[in-house]
C-alpha cells in the first residue's frame, strides 16, 4: 500500500517536468513584461535612461489628455458600427441557415467564402482596400461612376479613407466585412449543438418557426453570443491593424481615425514622441476599460435570465 | 408568395453576400494583370496583359520572396514549438497532480483574458535588455508559452485520453515520455492539428509585434514588409504591380486555407463551443 502510493507521488512528480518549459517561457515572456509595464506606468522613462517612480502622474494625465479620449471616442465609434454590422449581419445568417422550414442547404460552402476574409492578414486587406478606393483611381470608384453612366448620371468620387465624414465607416466596413464569418461560424456552432430531440419535440407539439427559434434556438445559444460579444468587444478596443495601416498621418481624417492602441504606439514606439512611462500607463487605463466594460456586458447578459 | 420562391430569394441573398466576399479578390487578380492606366480609367474582370511589366516593376522595388521566406522562418517553427510544448504542458495539467498545479491554471485562465496591449511595452524593454531586437527569438520562443492552445488541449486530453492506456504502458515499464510521444500525441493529434493551423495563420499574418521587434529590411517579414509598401511604391504609375503584391501575399495562406479548411472551420466552432 505505502509503496504503491510512494510510486505514485513519484509519477505526479513528471508533471513538474512537463510543464517546466511552459513555465519558465510563461514567466519571461508574459508575466514579466505585464508587470514591467504596470512598473513602468508609475515611472517617468522617456526613451532612455533612468526611471523615476512618479506615483499616479501618468494616469492622472491619460485621463485628462483630451487627444486620449478622442482616440477612446474614436474607437468606440469605429467598433460600434462594425459591431452591428458583423454580429448582426452573423445573426441573420445563423436565423437563415438554422431555419425549420425553409432548411436551407449550401452551409458548408458558404461558411468557407464567408470567413474567407478572416484569413487574409490585416496588411494585405489594408493596402488592397486603400488601392481599390483610392479616391482617383481606384477601381471602387471607376465601378460606380461606370453604374452611374449607365443611367446617364455623373457620380462625383468620394475620397473613402480621407474624408473625415467616411473615413471611420470605411474602417469599420472593412472590419465587418473581415469578421462577420468568423462570428457567423461560432453562432453556428451554438445551433448545432443543440440537441435535434428538442427541435422534434417542439414541431410534434405545433410549435411555429417563429417559436421555436425564440423558445429553444435563441436561449441555448446565449452564452455562446455572449463569448461572441465579449471577445468582440476585447478585440474592438486594441484595434490596431486596419485603421494604423488605412489612415495616412498627413490626411485630414487621422484625427477622426487614431484609436487608443494608436495613440499608445505613438508614445511607445515612434521615434520622436517615444514617453515610456505614460505609454504604459494608457496600456493599463485601456485595460481597465475593457474590463469595466466586460463586466457589465456579463452582468448584463445573465440579468435577463 | 410561394415557399419556392422565398427560398430562392433567400439563396440569391446569400450568393449576393458571398460575392462580396470574393469580388475584392477577384479584382485584385485581374487588376494584377493590367497596367496602371487601365486600372485608373476603366474597371473589367477580363484580365490583361501586363502581369509580365507588373512582376519587373514590383520585383525592381522589393523582394517579396525573401519576405516570404522571413514569415516561413518565423511562422514554422513558433508552430511547431507551440503545439508540441502546449501538448506537453496540457498533459501534465491533465494527468498529474502536483503542487502548482491549480496555480498554473489558474494563471492560464486570468491570461487568457488580458490584452496582448498590456505586455507590449515590456516585452520591447526584454528584447532591449536581452539584445533581441532584430532577431526571430522574440518572435518562436513566446509560442512555448501559449495558454490560449493549453487550456484547449487540457480539455481535449481530459476528455479523450483514458487514464487506463497510460497505466498500462507503466506497468510494461514505458518511460513517461516514451508514452506522452507514442500513445498521447497520436490521440490528441486532431486537435493539435486544429491548433497548429490556427496558431500558423496567426503567425504568418501578425503584425505588429514583428514591426516593432524588427527594424531592418532583410529581415522583414511578408506582413510588416507589405505594410511598408504604400510608402514606397509610386500608386497611380505602378497601380498593377501592387495588386500583383497584394496577390502574391495572399496565394500561401490561401493554399493552407485550401487544404485545411474543416480543421479551420471546426478550431472556430470548438473555441466558441467549449467557453
Amino acid at each position: 500500500m505505502f509503496g504503491k502510493k510512494r510510486r505514485l507521488t513519484a509519477y505526479n512528480n513528471w508533471g513538474y517536468a512537463f510543464v517546466a518549459p511552459f513555465v519558465i517561457v510563461f514567466l519571461i515572456f508574459s508575466v514579466y513584461p505585464v508587470l514591467r509595464t504596470l512598473y513602468l506606468s508609475f515611472t517617468d522613462l522617456k526613451v532612455m535612461g533612468d526611471a523615476h517612480l512618479v506615483g499616479f502622474a501618468n494616469y492622472k494625465r491619460v485621463f485628462t489628455d483630451k487627444f486620449f479620449w478622442k482616440a477612446l471616442g474614436n474607437t468606440v465609434r469605429i467598433w460600434s458600427v462594425n459591431i452591428v454590422l458583423q454580429l448582426g449581419l452573423a445573426f441573420l445568417l445563423m436565423m437563415v441557415f438554422s431555419d425549420v422550414k425553409y432548411k436551407m442547404s449550401g452551409l458548408p460552402v458558404f461558411r468557407v467564402v464567408y470567413y474567407l476574409p478572416n484569413l487574409i492578414a490585416a496588411t494585405s486587406v489594408a493596402f488592397l482596400f486603400s488601392t481599390l478606393l483610392d479616391w482617383r483611381y481606384g477601381t471602387f470608384n471607376i465601378m460606380i461612376s461606370q453604374i452611374y453612366k449607365l443611367f446617364g448620371a455623373r457620380y462625383i468620387p468620394v475620397d473613402w479613407l480621407g474624408n473625415v465624414k467616411t473615413a471611420g465607416y470605411t474602417i469599420s466596413v472593412i472590419q465587418s466585412w473581415m469578421w462577420f464569418g468568423n462570428s457567423f461560424i461560432m453562432l453556428m456552432a451554438g445551433v448545432q449543438g443543440i440537441s435535434k430531440d428538442y427541435f422534434e419535440a417542439a414541431a410534434i407539439d405545433g410549435a411555429g418557426r417563429w417559436t421555436i427559434f425564440g423558445k429553444i434556438t435563441l436561449p441555448l445559444i446565449k452564452p455562446i453570443m455572449m463569448y461572441v460579444a465579449v471577445t468582440s468587444l476585447i478585440g474592438g478596443l486594441q484595434m490596431f491593424d486596419l485603421p494604423y495601416l488605412m489612415s495616412n498621418t498627413a490626411s485630414a481624417s487621422y484625427g477622426s481615425t487614431q484609436t487608443v492602441m494608436m495613440y499608445l504606439y505613438k508614445f511607445g514606439f515612434t521615434a520622436g514622441t517615444i514617453q515610456t512611462g505614460f505609454a504604459s500607463a494608457i496600456a493599463y487605463a485601456l485595460f481597465l476599460i475593457i474590463l469595466t466594460v466586460s463586466v457589465l456586458q456579463i452582468k448584463l447578459f445573465n440579468r435577463k435570465e | 408568395m410561394g415557399y419556392r420562391i422565398k427560398k430562392g430569394i433567400l439563396y440569391f441573398l446569400l450568393i449576393v453576400l458571398a460575392v462580396s466576399c470574393l469580388l475584392p479578390f477577384l479584382l485584385m487578380v485581374v487588376n494584377s494583370t493590367r497596367s496602371g492606366a487601365e486600372i485608373s480609367t476603366s474597371f473589367t474582370f477580363i484580365p490583361g496583359k501586363n502581369l509580365k511589366e507588373n512582376w519587373e516593376i514590383m520585383s525592381g522595388y522589393f523582394d517579396l520572396f525573401k519576405g516570404m521566406l522571413n514569415s516561413i522562418i518565423v511562422a514554422v517553427p513558433a508552430t511547431l514549438l507551440g503545439a508540441y510544448f502546449s501538448a506537453l504542458t496540457a498533459y501534465g495539467l491533465a494527468m498529474y497532480k502536483f503542487k502548482g498545479n491549480k496555480v498554473i491554471f489558474a494563471a492560464i485562465l486570468v491570461f487568457m483574458m488580458i490584452p496582448g496591449q498590456l505586455s507590449l511595452i515590456g516585452f520591447y524593454q526584454l528584447c532591449t535588455k536581452l539584445h533581441l531586437v532584430n532577431s526571430y527569438i522574440p518572435l518562436i520562443i513566446p509560442a512555448i508559452a501559449s495558454p490560449g492552445t493549453v487550456f484547449f488541449l487540457r480539455q481535449y486530453i481530459l476528455s479523450s485520453l483514458s487514464n487506463s492506456l497510460v497505466e498500462a504502458a507503466r506497468i510494461d515499464g514505458a518511460p513517461e515520455l516514451y508514452s506522452f510521444h507514442k500513445i498521447v500525441i497520436p490521440i490528441i493529434s486532431p486537435a493539435l492539428a486544429t491548433m497548429g493551423i490556427m496558431g500558423f495563420i496567426g503567425n504568418w499574418n501578425s503584425y505588429l509585434l514583428p514591426m516593432i521587434i524588427l527594424n531592418k529590411n532583410e529581415k522583414f517579414t511578408l506582413p510588416v514588409m507589405m505594410a511598408t509598401l504604400r510608402a514606397s511604391l509610386d500608386m497611380v504609375r505602378n497601380q498593377g504591380a501592387t495588386y500583383l503584391a497584394v496577390t502574391i501575399s495572399v496565394i500561401p495562406i490561401l493554399l493552407v486555407f485550401c487544404f485545411f479548411s474543416r480543421y479551420i472551420i471546426s478550431s472556430i466552432s470548438a473555441g466558441a463551443v467549449k467557453e
